[in-house]
């Protein structure tokens, strides 16, 4: 399962790592889009198999952020 | 007199820096970051500087870059507009260090007003009531929740060396009171280098009056009235008004006299504005003193003629206040729309390229703006593209014109808040101006309700 960013931003925090096991509702990722910051949590639970963003990068709107294999 | 200013920061109020200076006669130097290269205020001053790359940490709040462009350029002097490097006492003293005028407060007004703790004390020490709270930073549990016990709840834990409603989170119970601290203190430390937090009395649903004051370097102090900035989402200011509705003759009195005894305490030069909370009994308490212009402060410009920019101006150059307080006279009403770049229903930033974009032009209605048609607004500032301003002889003319102005306003390509605005003026609480910081949320949980 693909979590990807809802809109344009600037990755603030990266709360998981590969291995990780997320439940539905945990935060990933917290963006930052003009001055707001946004928790981005996982719909499904699952375990984390990817980070392809760190803090500071800027994402546009369906980039894919985190990849979790499902639970 | 200055021959050159440059302005360290970008949108509507660099844009409205530039005219004062223009007005003046002042030659002007623009700032911009990679995301601003097309921004209005860059082709506005007369040279423009690009000083990094979008994010603001390496741009607008990069005070090397600032100092250096200005130092190229042969400014005489910065202003920092709000926001960015305006409250900032290190990057002021820095200024002065280079022989640049810093067009605001003194570095010491500015590092004694910026901690929270401190204003409240110079506060209480100038007269001026406090909401009650703790005396200093709070230590560790047990003198959390002695203090609590103290204040009552339910009470805010707020960061001292915040403000602006920033990592501000309410407590309603003793169970409560440990993970809010842990959380306020870490939002604090990230967000402001420092973790010290905290506590006043929470008043529910209360009024913000602010008053703007303003003094010059022969110790000259004046006020220029207050504003009601209680339309709010989330400590975000949406609307303001000047004078407020809920402030008569005799309460003004109090409110400007307290508001000036603080000034004077700080020996305060420039302008600057303390803001206060309103309880339902009409008591005025100190939240904080703001060592800059705001973003509202056109409003006081409307109703008393006075220039508040230019008046900055000249007095960093030397020059006594340009009003007496006899020559600061209440004149109508006037009333401020913030348009955000956000969508009005999802509260989401929206950001994008605009389309079309047509100003309203109606007379007594002014628009200081930072957009254009075709301006990219990019995610890595805040979400204000506009500020709406409208004046009438009475409230309710102010109401209409605003309203007419919003409603021929004409942004298109990212979404704005225009529509919550309008649902805001047209509600009955605000037409009878009475009203406190749950407006927007009770509008919100209306519409719910309608649907």
């Amino acid at each position: 399962m693909q979590i990807t960013a809802h809109m344009a931003g600037t990755i603030l925090q990266v709360c998981v790592q590969p291995g990780d096991t997320v439940q539905a509702g945990d935060e990933v990722v917290v963006l930052e889009s003009m001055k707001m910051e946004m928790p981005i949590t996982a719909l499904a639970g699952g375990t984390v198999r990817e980070v392809r963003v760190q803090s500071g990068d800027v994402v546009q709107e369906d980039d894919v952020l985190v990849v979790l294999d499902d639970g | 007199m200055f021959d050159t200013v440059l302005i360290a920061n970008r949108g509507e109020i660099a844009c409205r820096v530039i005219r004062a200076c223009r007005q003046l006669g002042i030659k002007t130097v623009a700032v911009y970051s990679a995301a601003d290269s097309a921004s209005p205020h860059v082709a506005m001053a007369d040279t423009a500087v690009l000083i990094g790359p979008p994010p603001a940490g390496q741009s607008y709040l990069n005070q090397d870059a600032v100092l250096e462009a200005a130092t190229a350029a042969h400014a005489n002097a910065i202003h920092p507009g709000y926001g960015f490097l305006s409250e900032n006492a290190g990057f002021a003293e820095r200024c002065a260090e280079r022989g640049l005028v810093f067009v605001g407060p003194t570095p010491a007004a500015i590092s004694s007003m910026g901690d929270k703790l401190n204003a409240r004390r110079l506060a209480v020490e100038a007269g001026m009531p406090v909401v009650p709270g703790t005396p200093d930073a709070v230590v560790d549990v047990d003198d959390s929740r002695a203090a609590a016990a103290r204040i009552g709840y339910p009470l805010l834990v707020k960061a001292s060396a915040g403000g602006g409603g920033i990592g501000m989170s309410v407590v309603r119970a003793d169970s409560q009171l440990e993970a809010a601290v842990r959380t306020a203190r870490s939002r604090a430390g990230r967000a402001f280098g420092n973790d010290a937090v905290f506590f006043e009395r929470f008043l529910d649903q209360p009024r913000h009056i602010e008053v703007q004051v303003f003094g010059d370097h022969a110790g000259a102090l004046v006020h220029l009235f207050e504003r009601e900035c209680s339309v709010q989402r989330r400590y975000q200011k949406v609307i303001e008004e000047a004078p407020s509705p809920a402030v008569n003759p005799v309460l003004r009195q109090q409110l400007t006299g307290a508001a000036l005894n603080v000034a004077r305490r700080v020996g305060y030069t420039s302008a600057g504005t303390i803001e206060c909370i309103l309880d339902a009994q009409r008591d005025f308490y100190f939240l904080e003193m703001n060592t800059r212009l705001q973003v509202e402060h056109p409003i006081t410009e409307a109703i008393t003629g006075c220039d508040l920019v230019q008046a900055q101006l000249r007095v960093a150059m030397g020059e006594p206040l340009p009003w007496q307080q006899a020559d600061v006279q209440l004149r109508g009403h006037a009333i401020e729309c913030r348009v955000y770049a956000e969508d009005p229903e999802t509260f989401l930033p929206s950001p994008g390229r605009i389309s079309r974009y047509v100003e309203p032009s109606l007379p007594d209605v002014r628009i200081d703006s930072g957009v254009a048609q075709g301006s990219e607004v990019s995610v890595f500032y805040d979400p204000l593209l506009a500020k709406v301003i409208a004046w009438g002889p009475t409230r309710p003319q102010a109401i209409a014109r605003m309203v007419d102005g919003l409603s021929a306003f004409e942004i298109e390509g990212i979404r704005t808040n225009i529509p919550l605005h309008l649902r805001a003026l047209r509600s009955a609480e605000f037409e009878r101006g009475d009203y406190n910081t749950s407006l927007l949320e009770t509008l919100g949980r209306s519409l719910e309700n309608v649907r």
